[in-house]
């Protein structure tokens, strides 16, 4: 099995993933756009793991998958209670709204 | 093309094609339910891959946290349905954006992978690690990056629960008033005089419950 396929699904992901981080408005919507480039990127370390180095005795590309899923599972609760607290103070979740830092 | 190739080409497809409605469905909930599809099928490529214990992790904390707390996220914050009120006006921008990046980055890998930059490139049999290996792996090289991770995750789980928490001071003073609005409501006819005849006090709330 060549590498090839891998490598381009998670390309296709992570450019889905960016478009909608740029056109999309509602802030919950921004952030299932970033789990999809979390995850191409997961598809990535565990594409170059099993077939360019399946012989590596620390398996650091499935490791760095299952790393990166945990800080995501993290991102996510932290993210999701901004956003809460975002409808709560201003009752909106658009992304264009908040400019407040903006200068 | 073996039945390995094609059988990832069918998981490729079905994911790729869900994660597109994920960010064009102008339905938030339809969004939640295709980005649950889109991980299961990324679960499906692990499968391919031969990382079994990444695809049962990814089913487990993807589609079975991830996507219900998604799902909670949407229908805790009410958002307008339609394409207009879900997408800004830089819809051009970003497909200009992510199309030059995906052309880029697939010309580059193709190239990569075309020249033997990678060294052996075709492997016949997919072999993955066996799970004692990666039980071994994580509490032998991988111990301190695992103990952090966990704190990482205690520090999120608190973080997010004092976020989302309502503001204490506010909600408790509330609650208090209401109490004594609804104690003094069957006073409303008039301070009645106290059982040793001298006049209630007009402004306490809890004079007035002792005097009925």
């Amino acid at each position: 099995m060549s590498p090839l396929g891998p490598l381009l699904l998670a390309t296709l992901l992570f450019c889905i993933g960016l478009y909608g981080v740029i056109a999309r408005r509602n802030a919950v919507l921004v952030l299932i756009s970033i789990e999809l480039m979390l995850n191409a990127v997961n598809i990535n370390l565990v594409a170059f793991q099993n077939l360019l180095f399946p012989d590596e005795v620390a398996v650091s590309g499935l490791m760095f998958a299952l790393f990166i899923t945990g800080v995501a599972a993290a991102e996510i609760g932290v993210g999701l209670a901004i956003v809460f607290n975002m409808f709560r103070n201003r009752a909106s979740i658009d992304v264009d709204d908040v400019d407040l830092m903006r200068w | 093309m073996t039945g390995h190739d094609v059988i990832f080409v069918l998981v490729g497809l079905l994911t790729a094609s869900a994660a597109i409605l994920t960010v064009t469905s102008k339905n938030l909930v339809h969004a939640a339910l295709f980005l649950a599809v889109t991980l299961a099928g990324v679960a499906g490529v692990f499968l391919t891959l031969a990382a079994d214990f990444l695809a049962l992790v990814q089913l487990l904390v993807y589609v079975g946290a991830v996507a219900v707390l998604f799902l909670f996220g949407l229908m805790l914050t009410r958002a307008p349905i339609g394409r207009e009120a879900l997408d800004n006006q830089k819809r051009g921008l970003a497909i200009a954006v992510s199309g030059g990046l995906f052309v880029l980055l697939s010309t580059l890998i193709i190239g990569a992978v075309g020249s033997g930059a990678l060294g052996e490139t075709s492997v016949a049999e997919v072999a993955g690690p066996r799970i004692e290996d990666i039980g071994i792996a994580t509490f032998a090289e991988w111990v301190l990056p695992f103990e952090v991770l966990s704190m990482l995750l205690l520090a999120a789980l608190i973080g997010a629960i004092v976020l989302a928490r309502p503001e204490s001071g506010e909600s408790g003073e509330e609650a208090e008033v209401t109490r004594i609005e609804m104690g003094d409501a069957p006073s409303s006819e008039g301070p009645q005089p106290l059982p040793d005849g001298s006049a209630p006090e007009l402004t306490s709330g809890q004079g007035t419950e002792g005097s009925s």
